[in-house]
């Protein structure tokens, strides 16, 4: 037990790497109110232009500015899809998403770039303190955003697109928008992981929906939603916190490593789940109670009458 | 200020579904008319406000605003010109934001909205003072989600949120339908005090016939997508219910009927 304690610090810069893409993923499903599979693809967007970039030369933290912008231009395609094509929301972020394998694979030439030998972001320094640096500015940038009045617009169009309309504001344009910030986080994700773990891989991305969903659902469970300043540290701590778990899960020795997969979605199975039974019995309870009491109250008054 | 010339609107046109919503409607209003309007149900009262605001487009005619056609302007556009509420209290708030983050949201009507911060502490002074005014404590308030006011207090809020920026023209669909009838009582007095105060030109759909002819200063009667009766304020100080009722008997030939109407 305290030898996994000790170990803890692998999985927190994990969950730190992944927080970018569990921060994107709140944004469309939560904010939005836009379920977006394009993430997927865009992460491993980020992590090919990154390594494209990098193996040519440029600068990584460059590299890792365009992979946000790579992210972004396929959240907006996204947007576009949904908002003027008026395809589905789901359907426009898995059409993105299957484009994406093959730009992806253009991007990168091949299905695996090593940086090993490569100048990466993290120098000689722990990435851990890197990525905290890098997850608190994002996380602070974002809180103040959504206090703009660009931000309030996009978070009314999650909420009441009918009102925030009414009031003037293109929910095309705040659709489309919150869409390429999501997929910009998402991308820097897959740029900063690759260059954590020096390679970026075409298979990186598969996945990572349910592993964002799950750090977000995770996150909402053990801190609260009351505001988005409290919810985007919820959503980061659930990204820590979900790989706390699978670095538990790994020390049961008969599992695998490809039974990660499984365990995410039994996460979130649970996670979706048991609120809902909670809700159930709660109310069966105060229906219960509720009809005892009405019982009563007749029983006495029939009893006046006599 | 507002011209709505020869507009007309149908529904799923050449099937068995055809709806005639308007029929060739003409109103013209002046600034600071407050007008009240009624009909049965389907005459086209919600047809008419949605082809103002552009939420539909007509099939024929125009909507002009102080003498600019604005028939090819989407919703979004409009709502620099018009403030809306609806007859569902969840319809007009983002139910998941703040009292003040609402607002914040209804001051920029129209403006473009960027990168300022959008509940600043002058922001929140002037509308405390605004929410001070409807008087039913919201000012204490700012910070608590919408989501948890009663439905009368969200529509109050609503009423607000259209009103404060002194729109061209206020639209209100049945917006106290949905309150029980003391709350109902109070958004009327908070609806009544504001547009006379703020001279704002408003439509308002209410199936009140005595709340119709108590308020405004002017009363139009719908039926199957026709104006059928304009009264004027001489008239409308000296009717009656009952002469309302009659009158409506008298020129569409059947009884006004209105699975929500109150008569007073
Ligand atoms: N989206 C729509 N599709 C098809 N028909 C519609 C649609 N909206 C309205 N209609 C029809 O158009 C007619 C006018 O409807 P409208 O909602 O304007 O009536 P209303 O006067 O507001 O009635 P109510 O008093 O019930 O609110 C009705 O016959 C209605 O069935
Ligand atoms: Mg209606």
């Amino acid at each position: 037990m305290l030898d996994f304690v000790m170990k803890l610090d692998g999985p927190i810069e994990l969950g730190l790497l992944y927080a970018l893409m569990a921060l994107g993923v709140y944004i469309t499903f939560r904010i939005l109110d836009f379920p977006d599979l394009t993430v997927d693809g865009s992460f491993t967007t980020g992590a090919a232009i990154a390594a494209i970039l990098i193996t040519n030369g440029v600068n990584p933290w460059l590299a890792t500015l365009a992979a946000f912008a790579g992210g972004m231009v396929a959240g907006i395609c996204t947007g576009l899809l949904h908002t003027k094509g008026k395809i589905n929301g789901l359907l426009s972020g898995i059409i993105m998403m299957i484009a994406l394998y093959s730009i992806n694979m253009r991007i990168m030439g091949k299905p695996n770039i090593s940086l090993s030998q490569e100048e990466i972001i993290f120098g000689s320094i722990d990435p851990i303190y890197i990525m905290l640096v890098i997850v608190i500015i994002g996380k602070l940038l974002l809180d103040a955003f959504f206090r703009t009045d660009l931000g309030l617009a996009l978070r009314a169009t999650g909420d009441n697109k009918r009102m925030i309309r009414s009031f003037g504001a293109n929910t095309d344009t705040t659709t489309i928008l919150g869409l390429s910030i999501s997929n910009g986080l998402v991308a820097l994700s897959g740029a900063v992981v690759a260059q954590q773990s020096s390679f970026a891989d075409i298979g990186s991305g598969i996945g990572m929906i349910v592993i964002g969903l799950a750090s977000v659902i995770i996150g909402e469970a053990v801190l609260g939603t009351g505001s988005v300043f409290r919810t985007t540290l919820a959503v980061i701590c659930g990204s820590i916190i979900y790989r706390i778990v699978v670095a538990a899960a790994y020390e049961i020795p008969w599992l695998e490593a490809s039974d990660l997969k499984l365990i995410t979605a039994v996460i979130v199975i649970i996670a979706l789940v048991v609120p809902t039974i909670n809700r159930a019995m709660k109310q069966r309870s105060q229906a219960r109670r509720r009809s005892i009491e009405l019982l009563a109250a007749q029983g006495k008054s029939k009893g006046g009458a006599l | 200020m507002l011209e709505m010339n020869h507009v007309s609107k149908l529904f799923n046109p050449g099937t068995v579904d055809e709806k005639i919503a308007l029929m060739d409607v003409n109103l013209h209003l002046k600034p600071g008319d407050f007008v009240t309007v009624i009909g049965s149900n389907g005459a086209g009262k919600s047809t008419l406000m949605n082809i103002i605001s552009g939420v539909m487009k007509p099939d024929a005619g125009e909507v002009r605003i102080d003498g600019t056609s604005i028939g090819h302007l989407p919703e979004f556009r409009r709502s620099r010109w018009i403030g809306r509420v609806f007859q569902d209290p969840m319809a007009g708030t983002a139910p998941h934001m703040t009292i003040e983050e609402n607002l914040a949201m209804a001051h920029r009507r129209g403006q473009s909205r960027g990168l300022s911060i959008g509940v600043t502490a002058s922001k929140r002074a002037s509308f405390r003072k605004h929410l001070e005014r409807l008087g039913i404590g919201l000012e204490d308030r700012l910070r608590a989600k919408v989501g948890m006011l009663s439905g009368g207090e969200r529509q109050a809020l609503s009423l607000l949120m259209a009103t404060f920026t002194q729109p061209q023209i206020l639209l209100l669909d049945e917006h106290t339908a949905a309150l029980d009838p003391a709350r109902a009582e109070l958004i009327t007095r908070i609806t009544d005090e504001i547009v006379r105060d703020m001279k704002l030109t408003t439509l308002m759909v209410t199936h009140n016939m005595e709340q119709a002819i108590r308020l405004g200063n002017r009363l139009i009667m719908m039926d199957k997508g026709r104006i059928i009766l304009d009264v004027d304020e001489e008239r409308k100080k000296s009717l009656t219910v009952e002469q309302l009722l009659g009158e409506f008997e008298q020129i569409s030939g059947h009884k006004l009927s209105d699975d929500r109407l109150v008569l007073g």
